[in-house]
């Protein structure tokens, strides 16, 4: 038997919280890397992931650090080697691939001299000859005008470009490890296949072995030849791909596969509320967008001509990928961007297009829940003062009613009563969405805009947030538009669905049959892209080049 | 509008705006310095003078025409370069301050010149080894000099280096400044003086720039390839860090024209503020709104000239 690339034995890091404490976040991992594997490290957020990933590297964030076991890569000891022999593998031996190429790219460098620095640090070869690599690299990696792209600065290129070009920088240096950290969950799904096959078909050619981090069961069944699930810094399950996938063995594994399995929603009967005819949510001819206005029109036009009605107790799904103006869609409707045209009807009355003139009660009937928990809860205020708020400011609520009130709604949303005198940075993420959902509720609203609310979340936590969605109609009443860039989130929770691109309405569906039912090219493609939990489905699909090429943002 | 021409019209938008405020600002000086009690006439022909001869020399200065009016007048005249006549000694104030100038200047160049690339060192240096011995003395130390009020620090160091040890002499003016060594004598006081005051914020805000990119993912991403400390911190947090670096030394520098009043006061420096200081005393008008625009345009200007260095750093502003 050969001798494996990697080898880690009994890894232990520990990390120094803020306060001080001291706690281990790996404890005690152990696996092996065959040259030329492919292997992924699949877990939640605090599963250790990343944190092993970069350990590889003999790296770890501030406040971790190496506590015990040993990692060998290749002939090199690296827990055992200084900080200084440590730089000289990094970039030669093993590389990496950061999660957000956006942000791992200096601002204020050309492309092309942050391909070749690892060239240039390690003096492997003259410029010119790195320099002729790296466009044969951006060629591999199919990359548009590979010529002249390294000229450019970080921002003039797309969010999948960038993403490419930061394997390229990853690679000049002919390493035998390359490092994924999550390189395409910030990308469009349409992009995230472009991506995908150009990571594999380089990493195939070069015969490197990887290590590719991930939340996404689905994008990994795609690259990785083997997978090791995680949890709390545990290693729960390692196997190939295929057995992982078909015949997972742990509890654990089978959870987040079960978190994947589309459920299909079944719609509310509400014979009650069946009496009373007028949609909760209509819109006509809906137009925003920003910049300064001229002639009562904005610069940027982004929402056009947008037309909908959403049904008393049902739910509508918004889909489409970033830039569609899918959150445009939801700010002009709560009234943030005021619409600069058509209109938005609650309950048969149409709402002043600005939130600053609409009544109270118009505000009370529809809410709002924002994507990130942590940026929406005020730091300083406690969990129960934030709810407080808007039973003061619509009910008029104090003292004890108030109290009572807040405690219910923590009830509600599934959280212990406790947890009113704590502040938002002590909860989990999905805690704090739970808080903002809580809010919401807290104006008894008959409608609720929920924007992105579980894509920071992650997948067990979010498939809990939406039973949890469905379980409060069921009690209230309530309608959603759920606005989602993830196909089965909304095949989840929706009823009917519509498909935004570039500002517009291109196609609306009922959501249980979208897969078979959509007819414009955009949807069909943007179905046709999300990921299966399929090891053979990237090889397997095919996508017609002139639609992808007229709709992907790559 | 073609891309490339964007910075050159945000550099032209902010020397507009540095224009329009540098407008409010002498509006603003003008009418202070209106506001100020006591009557000129008055107090030039002392306790003695009859209401006619006061009326008449009101009357000859132009004091009884509108403020507006003599604004606008004072406002051409200074465009013109003709910052009118002293009300005290009838010198034109171009003559008095020009020399005087020219001294305050030399003081701030030469601190200039000393303090800044110290400060940039010292705060790179900081943010570089963070946590470490040398960032905690450097810590240490700026925080006391800037809780330090300045004449303090002047007034230490006449009590120490001019009085106990006798190394330098107690006043710069006037002092022998026939060699170089007697000159670099003869400024080092106050020189040292107001480099401690003016590089302890330019010291602490570098290293909050400096830091503050450090901790980008991009600079991680440097690590990762196997860059050195000294090629992450130079090569990728420093040049991103420029814009606000730019902003901290420009207003440390411009509190060097403006706020020097005490230190030249102490040393007996003829600088500007002292001329300015004078001339409240004597309440000579037009020197003392010649000076208070001279603070302010240099004021102006420094935080101009960092606003541009911020716009023209910043690539996707560039191209």
């Amino acid at each position: 038997m050969t001798n494996p690339l990697v080898s880690v034995r009994d890894l232990r890091i520990g990390a120094t919280t803020d306060a001080g404490r001291k706690v281990e976040i790996i404890k005690g991992v152990s696996f092996d890397i065959e040259p030329g594997e492919i292997v992924a490290l699949i877990g939640e957020s605090g599963s250790g992931k990343t944190t092993i990933a970069l350990s590889l590297m003999g790296h770890t964030r501030t406040g971790c650090r190496i506590d015990g076991g040993n990692i060998r890569l290749g002939t090199s000891e690296i827990t055992a080697m200084s900080e200084r022999a440590r730089a000289s593998v990094r970039g030669t031996e093993v590389s990496y691939v950061p999660q957000s190429a956006a942000a791992a790219f200096n601002p204020s460098k050309r492309i092309m001299e942050q391909v070749i620095e690892i060239a240039a640090i390690h003096e492997l070869m003259p410029r010119a000859e790195a320099e002729k690599k790296a466009v044969e690299l951006f060629r591999a990696l199919a990359l548009p005008d590979a010529e002249h792209i390294g000229q450019r600065y970080p921002h003039q290129v797309s969010g999948g470009q960038l993403q490419r070009l930061s394997a390229a920088m990853a690679l000049i240096g002919d390493p035998k490890l390359v490092i994924f950290d999550e390189p395409t969950t910030a990308l469009d799904v349409t992009t995230q296949i472009e991506v995908l096959r150009a990571f594999k078909s380089v990493m195939q050619k070069g015969g490197m072995a990887g290590v590719y981090v991930s939340h996404d069961l689905a994008v990994v069944a795609q690259i990785a030849d083997r997978i090791i699930v995680l949890r709390g810094g545990e290693i729960q399950e390692v196997g190939s791909a295929e057995q992982i996938l078909r015949a997972p063995q742990h509890p654990y594994t089978k959870q987040l596969l079960a978190a994947f399995e589309p459920v299909p929603h079944q719609p509310v009967d509400q014979p009650v509320q069946a009496a009373k005819p007028t949609p909760v949510l209509e819109v006509f001819d809906l137009c925003a967008g920003y910049g300064p206005m001229r002639d009562g029109v904005p610069l940027a036009k982004i929402l056009k001509n947008v037309n909908f009605k959403l049904e008393r107790g049902r739910n509508l799904g918004v889909i489409g990928e970033s830039g569609s103006g899918k959150s445009t869609l939801a700010r002009a409707i709560a009234g943030i961007l005021p619409a600069y045209r058509g209109a938005v009807m609650v309950d048969g009355k149409e709402l002043k297009p600005d939130l600053q003139n609409r009544s109270k009660d118009d505000l009370q009937r529809m809410q709002m829940v924002f994507q990130l928990a942590d940026t929406a809860l005020n730091p300083a205020h406690s969990i129960g003062s934030i709810l407080a708020r808007p039973l003061t400011f619509y009910e008029g609520l104090r003292g004890k009613a108030r109290e009572a009130r807040v405690i219910e709604l923590l009830d509600m949303v599934h959280l212990p009563a406790a947890l009113r005198h704590r502040l938002p940075g002590e909860l989990s993420g999905g805690q704090k969405q739970r808080v903002n959902l809580a809010r919401a509720l807290a104006a008894s609203p008959e409608l609720i805009l929920c924007d992105e609310i579980t894509s920071a979340l992650d997948t067990v936590v979010a498939a809990a947030i939406l039973e949890l969605l469905k379980e409060l109609q069921r009690e209230l009443g309530l309608s959603y538009m759920f606005i989602s860039h993830d196909l089965s989130t909304v095949e989840a929770i929706c009823d009917d669905v519509l498909v935004m691109y570039k500002g517009e309405v291109v196609e609306a569906l009922p959501a249980a049959r979208m897969s078979s039912e959509a007819t414009h090219p955009y949807s069909r493609l943007l179905i046709s892209s999300v990921p299966q939990l399929d090891t053979g489905w990237l090889s397997g699909l095919e996508q017609d080049p002139e639609l992808v090429a007229q709709f992907a943002n790559r | 509008m073609p891309q490339s021409l964007t910075p050159w019209f945000l550099v032209i938008q902010r020397l507009g705006i540095a224009l329009l405020t540098l407008v409010i600002v002498s509006f603003a000086v003008f009418f202070a310095t209106e506001l100020l009690p006591g009557d000129v006439a008055e107090i030039l022909l002392g306790q003695a003078a009859t209401p006619e001869a006061v009326a008449g020399l009101r009357e000859a200065m132009g004091l009884n025409e509108p403020a507006l009016s003599r604004f606008v007048g004072w406002l051409v005249g200074l465009l013109g370069g003709d910052l009118g006549t002293s009300y005290v000694n009838k010198m034109e104030v171009v003559e008095l301050i020009s020399g005087r100038l020219g001294n305050s200047l030399k003081l701030a160049g030469v601190t200039t010149l000393v303090s800044v690339p110290i400060a940039l060192a010292l705060g790179i240096g900081a943010a570089m080894w963070r946590g470490s011995l040398f960032d905690r003395i450097v810590s240490v130390l700026t925080i006391s000099v800037i809780s330090v009020p300045e004449f303090m620090v002047a007034t230490l160091a006449v009590l120490i280096f001019a009085v106990w040890l006798g190394w330098l002499p107690a006043l710069s003016y006037g002092a022998d400044v026939s060699s170089l060594s007697a000159m670099l004598k003869a400024y080092a006081m106050p020189v040292i003086t107001l480099s401690f005051v003016v590089s302890a914020q330019m010291i602490r805000m570098t290293r909050a720039a400096v830091i503050e990119t450090i901790n980008t993912p991009y600079v991680e991403m440097a690590l990762l390839k196997g860059a050195s400390r000294k090629r992450m911190v130079l090569g990728h947090a420093l040049p991103n860090a420029l814009g606000p670096i730019a902003n901290a030394v420009a207003l440390s520098l411009s509190y060097l024209v403006g706020g020097v009043i005490i230190v030249e006061t102490i040393f007996n420096y003829p600088g500007v503020a002292k001329l300015m200081v004078d001339a409240v005393s004597t309440r000579d008008l037009p020197l003392i709104q010649s000076c208070a625009m001279i603070f302010c345009v240099s004021y102006l200007s420094l935080i101009t000239l960092a606003d541009m260095i911020a716009i023209l750093s910043n690539p996707r502003l560039r191209r």
